[in-house]
């Protein structure tokens, strides 16, 4: 089944989402707590500090540390939510989430704020590109990049009642919403938006709605493309990615991430193995970003709609 | 002072100790591999933590509130795997699938499949985040269980040791107790034996009384060989109010069998059968003269 999937004019910031999402599972569950590493002004979850304090723990600039927090609390049955960027939570503090959090399956839940390479003019250290494959490899660890608002909310609600440990991919700015509100997501499906024939476009995360404006942009070139959203990267559903390179027989992926061991690493693996399909990797090529403004960023480093169509185009015309 | 334990308590608590210390050896010995030193430094505390302090019941492993124990030093899982089964958690005949394939007594700790054990350790410097989440979710659920984390003195090289007294320190956990099995030993480290340059192994100032203190916890200065003296230190940690607590434990690496005491080299090596023999026999003469 194909949703309908629309680019929207209302732009919605996935940190916004964040904090009132948090504020609605705080409400409903009460073993929810948010864990702050001194950034809940930029991810939102101060919005929890000033409505809910009782469930707001500030834990400093200490990442191993709360993720070592947020273990034991998980292991007295609370639901601990950590706040603070994804180039922090992935790097500083990955030992003590392979020891303390994945390998006793324990229901932390880490939102990484600012990911990709759009954080704000931060550059280099603040950007994170390799968290999907980094997080990808970690067992028992669910993988989540939801594409716009709507989706961050309802894999918010999802991961708080997911047994296990969830990382969910955010981002900074607001970004056009596409989804419907009655959108019914679930955990391990990829999520079919566009039925076309020519070419099949996975995308995660943010960047599916700039495939999104791609496949727009290439039906007015005659060229009909097949995207399919990967909202969840681990586990990954097989039988929907082949599904999908089966209807057009050539496959690109697109994602804010580094084009290794990430969408495209993942998509790779399942056709490679299991039904080799021509396929193309866009994404951030292999290197460290910088600060600069948004449009250049995705000018520069290869993840705007114009590029994803023209390598689609490649692609299909051979 | 706390409460006066009858001297037959204190005498049977240093049987479990050398019995803690005999199985401690066997299984070393039966897995061919494990760590040997810090569980033997750690003996009478793991002795006195299972079978006098700590608020627990080995029927109900997974009880709400027990105290919880975290082994920061995860190395020496054996010392915690033989006191749990002295506690009859498992059969002690159990502990001769230490280190063996599809054993719940894994080389490092792991909760997922031991009951009764509470978090999962072995990269060092990790125990003592999650014993202030514990402590926390004691307070976040008004439940009035005790949270013990026992460090080791490499174990604190680690950063994030400091990052968790730091904040610890913070939300005033009194019901959270660290133990330093301060044994002053570890893999390799650091070396006052002459032949090395100063910059080679000469040892950086240790002196955890001051450098906790610094942080905002109760210190407890105590011999960890002490039964009695170690019991009273817990009893005062529990008692203290509006700071977390350190108990700082003077110990001896490979306490109880001569040739590993105060010897590095012994934190972790295969036994030959002549080493268990000798071991075995020192430490049964060390229990006949109790």
């Amino acid at each position: 089944m194909t949703l309908a999937a629309r680019i929207t004019n209302n732009l919605v910031a996935q940190r916004d989402v964040f904090g009132d999402t948090l504020l609605e599972l705080i409400d409903e569950d009460p073993r929810v707590y948010v864990l702050d590493g001194d950034l809940a002004n930029s991810t939102k979850a101060d919005k929890i500090s000033r409505e809910r304090p009782e469930h707001f723990l500030e834990m400093g600039i200490a990442e191993q540390n709360m993720m070592g927090v947020a273990a034991g609390l998980a292991s007295c049955g609370l639901i601990p939510w950590l706040s603070s960027f994804a180039c922090f939570l992935v790097n500083r503090d990955l030992d003590q989430l392979r020891v303390v959090v994945a390998q006793p399956n324990l229901s932390v839940k880490i939102a990484g704020a600012y990911s990709g390479l759009l954080t704000g003019k931060t550059g280099k250290t603040h950007q994170e590109v390799s968290d999907i494959a980094v997080m990808r490899a970690m067992p028992n660890l669910t993988v989540l990049a939801p594409a716009d608002g709507v989706e961050t909310r309802l894999a918010m609600r999802a991961a708080n009642s997911w047994e296990g440990p969830v990382y969910i991919r955010l981002t900074r700015d607001p970004h056009p919403t596409i989804f419907p509100n009655d959108y019914d997501f679930s955990i391990g499906s990829v999520v079919p938006i566009r039925d076309g024939s020519d070419v099949t476009i996975f995308a995660t995360g943010v960047q599916t709605v700039r495939a999104l404006e791609a496949a727009q942009q290439l039906e007015g070139e005659g060229i009909s493309s097949h995207v399919v959203h990967v909202p969840t990267l681990k586990p990954l559903d097989e039988a929907g990615v082949i599904a999908a390179a089966e209807r057009t027989g050539k496959v690109i992926t697109a994602e804010d991430h580094t084009v290794i061991g990430g969408l495209g690493g993942a998509v790779a693996e399942v056709l490679g193995e299991q039904r080799p399909t021509p396929m193309k990797r866009l994404g951030i090529d292999d290197t460290f970003g910088e600060s600069a403004a948004n449009n250049d960023l995705l000018s520069k480093y290869g993840l705007t709609p114009e590029h994803v169509a023209a390598t689609a185009q490649d692609l299909v015309k051979g | 002072m706390g409460s006066q334990i009858a001297p037959e308590r204190v005498k049977e608590l240093r049987s479990l100790s050398l019995r803690l210390r005999r199985l401690v050896v066997e299984s070393v010995y039966h897995a061919g591999a494990g760590h040997l030193g810090g569980p033997l430094s750690a003996a009478e505390m793991l002795t006195c933590l299972y079978f006098e302090v700590m608020n627990i019941d080995p029927d109900k492993p997974r009880d709400p509130d027990r105290d919880r124990f975290i082994l920061s030093k995860g190395h020496c899982s054996i010392g915690l795997y033989s006191a749990m089964a002295l506690r009859r958690y498992f059969p002690v005949e159990e502990l001769k699938t230490f280190d063996a394939i599809d054993s719940r007594l894994q080389g490092h700790p792991d909760m997922s499949l031991l009951p009764g054990l509470d978090m999962s350790t072995g990269s060092l410097g990790q125990g003592l985040s999650p014993g202030i989440g514990m402590a926390l979710a004691a307070r976040l659920q008004s439940r009035d269980y005790h949270t013990w984390v026992m460090v080791g003195d490499g174990d604190s090289q680690e950063g994030q040791i400091w990052e968790a007294a730091f904040v610890a320190q913070r939300y005033g956990l009194d019901n959270l107790t660290v133990i330093l099995d301060w044994n002053q030993l570890q893999q390799y480290g650091w070396s006052t034996e002459a032949g090395y340059s100063d910059l080679a192994r000469k040892p950086p100032q240790d002196n955890p009384e001051e450098r906790w203190r610094a942080f905002g916890w109760n210190t407890v200065a105590v011999d960890g060989h002490n039964v009695e003296a170690f019991i009273d230190a817990c009893e005062r940690a529990k008692a203290h109010q509006g700071e977390p607590s350190i108990i700082i434990a003077r110990t001896l690496k490979g306490k109880g069998v001569s040739y590993m005491e105060n010897d590095f080299n012994w934190h972790s090596k295969p036994l030959t059968e002549e080493d268990v023999q000798m071991a075995q026999r020192e430490l049964e003469e060390q229990e006949a003269a109790l």
